[in-house]
């Protein structure tokens, strides 16, 4: 039975250990973002012994690429992006502290291992939803790699972020669950 | 010979761009409101709510329905007694897809292959657009035009099979491809079918098979009672709205079919999210 959560990041492992695959939860507090390219520099600089640009222990990373916000707003359109392309990465993050990623449709064998090995879960948010998602984001700011463009890594202060618990720390698949209920061989 | 100024193309173009970003088009909004009509699935349905939701507050707010607004695609076709006066009709649709995308706050998501940084500096903010030409007769410029995101993109395929393939073999290709897909393209689907002709023909009619109205029946009744029967079939994957799991996993399938050599039968499938942004004018 999906229960509902309402949470504030950082995240911590007794948190994430709660969360089941189908759970809702709605998310509170900094976020940060990061699509293809900023994951790649993200983990080049785990590699060079280098800081990364945020805290990742407890954080919640974002698979967004928003538009412009237009004047007065914080922010444009911000609907999730599609995760596999990040799961080359993901797993690093993971083992670094990461919690939380969110965005859509399904991840590899390797994040879902790390989920289980050190307790983090994927969320997925409603793709296509962007104008729906990016006025739940209440203040932007880009604080890595501004030349990437919608790809810069930005700090994000959310409020009531709706998102469903895809995998979780069992090795459960929502989409598995999900798809089993209704595919017709 | 009908002269039309190069600036009322851009114009024109311009505006259909920032239109569409936020107006989701009565044929696609109609489908989604049928599809969450029909769902069987409680968490499918539910997204689904949050989806015509967010077709709202676009619409009345002004806002783009996706953060993915697209490559801009568009499929011209250009009356032999038309003469663009001003400059060259490709350059108007390439100034006005980069004015709409600037005017309109949208995203520009073109980027060098490799480098994948933007390269506004040298090509231009969101350019160039993918333009398909054709000549016909008269004296006006149809212009199709559909914002084309990359996620639906990603997941899109084509191959030529050999003859015997024949129709089981092209139902099989893209149940295959619709599966493997599962959540990635954003369903539920427009699915555009592009069969025949040479490799890259089979391809190009994938893609326009998009931009047909979701509804409407095919000319061919054929290819009509193929598109009906390819369409119950990816409805049995039960993959749902994102994936969440559910009984309406496409809005429509399209095929477009064209002769094709004696030895080949390429198949070409291009995907279509929910957020399925096309429109066309005349001018």
């Amino acid at each position: 039975m999906s229960k509902t959560y309402y949470l504030t990041t950082p995240l911590s492992d007794e948190t994430v250990s709660k969360l089941e695959s189908g759970d809702i939860v709605y998310l509170n507090g900094t976020i940060y973002t990061a699509r293809d390219a900023a994951h790649k520099r993200l983990v080049d600089l785990l590699d060079e012994g280098k800081e990364l640009p945020f805290d990742i222990k407890g954080a919640v990373i974002y698979f967004v690429g928003p538009t412009p916000p237009k004047p007065g707003d914080p922010i444009g359109s911000a609907g999730p992006t599609t995760s596999y392309r990040m799961d080359s990465y993901s797993p690093r993050l993971i083992a670094e502290g990461l919690k939380g990623m969110i965005g859509k449709g399904k991840r590899d064998k390797g994040v879902t291992d790390a989920c289980q090995e050190y307790k983090a879960v994927y969320f997925g948010a409603t793709g296509g939803a962007g104008a729906l998602l990016g006025k739940k984001i209440k203040s932007a700011e880009i604080i890595a790699y501004p030349e990437l463009g919608p790809e810069a890594v930005r700090k994000l202060e959310v409020v009531d972020f709706p998102v469903t618990v895809i995998n979780d720390t069992y090795g459960e698949d929502l989409y598995k669950i999900g798809r089993a209920q209704y595919e017709v061989k | 010979m009908r002269e039309i100024a190069y600036e009322e193309i851009v114009k024109n173009v311009r505006d259909i761009i920032v239109y569409s970003a936020s107006n989701l088009p009565e044929d696609a909004l109609n489908a989604m409101k049928e599809a969450y009509k029909n769902e069987k699935s409680p968490v499918s349905r539910e997204v689904l709510k949050q989806l015509l939701e967010n077709a709202d507050i676009a619409s009345s707010e002004a806002r783009p329905l996706c953060q993915d607004t697209g490559l801009a695609v568009f499929f011209v076709k250009i009356g032999a007694d038309v003469k663009v006066v001003g400059g060259l009709l490709t350059a108007a649709i390439n100034e006005g897809t980069e004015k709409g995308y600037i005017e309109g706050y949208l995203r520009a998501s073109t980027c060098h292959p490799f480098s994948r940084l933007n390269n506004k500096d040298t090509v231009g903010y969101n350019l160039p657009a993918i333009i398909h030409l054709d000549i016909v007769e008269g004296d006006k410029i149809y212009i199709e035009y559909a914002a084309k995101g990359g996620g639906s993109e990603n997941v899109s395929r084509a191959k030529v099979f050999p003859p015997a393939a024949g129709k089981q073999g092209v139902i099989d290709y893209v149940r295959e491809c619709i599966s493997d897909a599962g959540p990635n393209p954003c369903p539920p689907l427009t699915v555009g079918v592009g069969i025949g002709g040479t490799f890259e023909k089979a391809v190009i009619s994938s893609k326009h098979a998009l931009f047909r109205n979701i509804g409407s029946v095919n000319e061919d009744p054929e290819m009509a009672e193929m598109e009906a029967e390819i369409k119950v079939e990816l409805n049995k994957l039960g993959i749902g709205t994102m994936g969440m799991g559910g009984t309406e996993t496409v809005l429509a399938v399209h095929i477009e079919a064209n002769p094709c050599h004696i030895a080949s039968l390429p198949v070409s499938v291009n995907v279509q999210c929910h957020s399925s942004r096309h429109t066309h004018i005349t001018i």
